[in-house]
């Protein structure tokens, strides 16, 4: 890709830097100031004291005067913090493993063995990826009352694999595609069956997607609300974006602090985990809207 | 010896058609496809019908509902509240897919540029799509506070304003508040998808058009929108889905306030479904936006898909 960016510049060189700041520069640096202004903001909050943050008169609001850590031990001490933290890496975790795992079996179906129907079903599979859960979780509430999995992580696991499975089966079917068959049929003239042929060739062979499906599929999971917020009632329950939504709200009374605190505590693993696999990330978020 | 030979060969039979069912591929795949097909069916397929059942049905959390037929549609055409959930997620969708593809595509355009720190950049750029919407919009919560808006203070002292702007207490201020909030979370996923589109286009075909003397916005307007309408059709089918079901920022931020100003349909289904308790009526809401959803998908997905060529294939 990057010999392609190189030349596809032509004549860029001539252009004269003046020139180049205002064309690309300034729009560039005005646009990625509006992107992070907000984060920049969720981190000043979490570090200032009460004091300072409801003085504008006497404090620069862009800046502390005196960094402190109090929202954040109030956040972990005082709250069920903790727990939701823990909730949601358990939930994500588990099922981001059950997605991989039937998204893998179905795509390598699909793809490979290309049995009768096949393509229908990739067919029906992308459709499912295109129905949002704002329309699945009023009768999904019902279903999970009904099999007893209301306000437990169980409820939560089982139903996030609904918009995950579509996702990944998709994103490793265009994968698995790449593969070429004649590596398959050497193995299967040397007697492999399709259970080996799935575990030491195409699997190893198409690792890149299964990260790339993984990581997208754990984010996706860890920022889930809406079936968060329906099937789960009691504090010790809940998911991160869940608890700091109603739990840190008392009221009239918002503790701006730990509101922000939780904002940025919740959304530093998925940065840290982002920060690692960019490229695995991007790859997952364009392959599945190309194909 | 025939005595012998007889079980042999029943086992050689035996043994043939088990092995015989795990070569077929049609045995296989349907092996391989269970996990998977069986989550879709019960956490998809089946709540989907069962949504369309309880949206004709008066169910209560908690209570059995009788089929009362389009009942509720007939009392929700009559209630205005529902109307103006309609009217906000209309207005919300149009403007915020406008501004999202305006400079989402703008974005991917100067992330195109020969630049310094480029993988860097368009990681960053990135950063508001990974982060959870719901963290997110508690800072944009925080930004647009009555008191202490940071938005505010920097005009006021700017010079350009004397009074705090009341964000989120206003209908018409509130609407605009959150397009801006969904703007924002849009454009990363926008802006780094069609960068993507936009590096698989061949730089023959802008060495050409130069060759010809051709400007910058004729190489724009001829080149690389044909070349990226396809998948500027499959994005803004996404975005448009994306914002036309939204749900966590109106929550998070208004909860569908001030007197029901940015209420969207998802929001007033839950309140009605989850929080009055009127399953029935929340999910014939929900049903309600199935027909727009189709809509918008077919006029995006087949008004800007029409001609073959662009993707490399004939006339």
């Amino acid at each position: 890709m990057s010999t392609v960016e190189d030349q596809s510049v032509g004549m860029d060189y001539l252009e004269s830097f003046p020139r180049k700041f205002l064309r690309v520069y300034l729009p560039l640096g005005l646009i990625i100031f509006f992107l992070l202004f907000p984060f920049y903001w969720m981190a000043v909050t979490t570090f200032k004291p009460d004091a300072e943050m409801y003085d504008y008169e006497k404090y620069n609001p862009f800046l502390i005067a005196h960094p402190t850590l109090e929202h954040i031990k109030k956040l972990f001490f005082e709250t069920d913090y903790p727990l939701w933290m823990w909730n949601t890496v358990i939930v994500s975790v588990s099922s981001t493993f059950i997605s991989l795992f039937a998204s893998v079996c179905a795509a390598y179906a699909i793809e490979r063995l290309r049995y009768k129907g096949s393509r229908y079903v990739g067919l029906a599979i992308f459709l499912g990826y295109l129905v949002p859960p704002s329309i699945l979780f009023i009768p999904l509430a019902a279903i999970v009352f009904q099999l007893g999995l209301f306000d437990g992580n169980l409820a939560l696991i089982l139903t996030y694999p609904t918009f995950l499975i579509p996702f990944c089966t998709w994103l490793l079917m265009g994968y698995f595609r790449t593969i070429p068959y004649e590596l398959e049929e050497c193995a299967l003239i040397d007697g492999a069956t399709r259970l080996q042929i799935l575990v030491k060739i195409t699997l190893p062979l198409s690792l890149p997607g299964v990260i790339s499906a993984g990581i997208f599929a754990f984010t996706l999971s860890w920022n889930e609300f809406i079936y968060a917020l329906t099937f789960i009632s009691s504090s010790e329950n809940k998911t991160i974006p869940v608890g700091a939504i109603t739990e840190l709200v008392n009221g009239d009374v918002y503790h701006w602090g730990a509101l922000m605190a939780a904002a940025l505590t919740g959304s530093v693993p998925v940065v840290i985990l982002y920060s690692f696999f960019v490229e695995y990330y991007v790859s997952a978020m364009t392959g599945a809207v190309k194909e | 010896m025939a005595v012998i030979a007889e079980p042999v060969a029943a086992q050689v039979k035996r043994s043939s058609l088990w092995s015989r069912a795990f070569e077929s591929r049609n045995f296989l795949g349907a092996m391989f496809m269970v996990p998977a097909i069986a989550i879709l069916i019960l956490f998809l397929a089946y709540p989907l019908a069962l949504g369309f059942w309880l949206g004709m049905t008066d169910t209560k959390i908690g209570g059995v509902g009788r089929f009362i037929g389009f009942q509720n549609f007939v009392s929700l055409s009559k209630d205005s509240v529902f109307w103006l959930s309609v009217f906000n997620t209309i207005f919300y969708t149009v403007f915020a897919s406008v501004v999202k593809f305006a400079i989402g595509l703008y974005l991917a355009l100067l992330l195109n540029e020969r630049l310094p720190f480029k993988s860097m950049m368009r990681a960053i750029v990135l950063l508001p799509f990974v982060v959870p919407t719901v963290l997110s919009a508690i800072a944009f919560w925080w930004i647009y506070d009555s008191q202490f808006s940071i938005i505010s203070w920097v005009l006021i002292k700017a010079g350009l304003l004397n009074h705090y702007i009341d964000f989120l207490g206003d209908p018409w201020n509130a609407r605009w508040s959150v397009v801006l909030a969904n703007i924002w979370r849009g454009v990363p996923f926008v802006a780094i998808t069609l960068l993507a589109g936009l590096q698989t286009i061949s730089p023959s075909l802008y060495e050409a058009a130069n060759l010809d003397g051709a400007t910058n916005m004729q190489r724009f307007r001829h080149i690389t929108l044909p070349m990226l309408s396809p998948i500027i059709a499959v994005v803004m089918t996404f975005s448009v889905l994306m914002t036309f079901t939204d749900f966590q920022l109106i929550y998070t931020i208004t909860r569908g306030g001030p007197i029901n100003a940015t209420h969207l349909m998802a929001t007033l289904s839950f309140q009605r479904a989850i929080t009055g308790g009127n399953l029935g009526e929340g999910a014939a809401i929900s049903n309600a936006m199935i027909p727009f959803l189709v809509a918008a998908i077919l006029l995006s997905f087949f008004g800007l898909q029409r001609s073959r060529w662009q993707q490399g294939g004939r006339d």
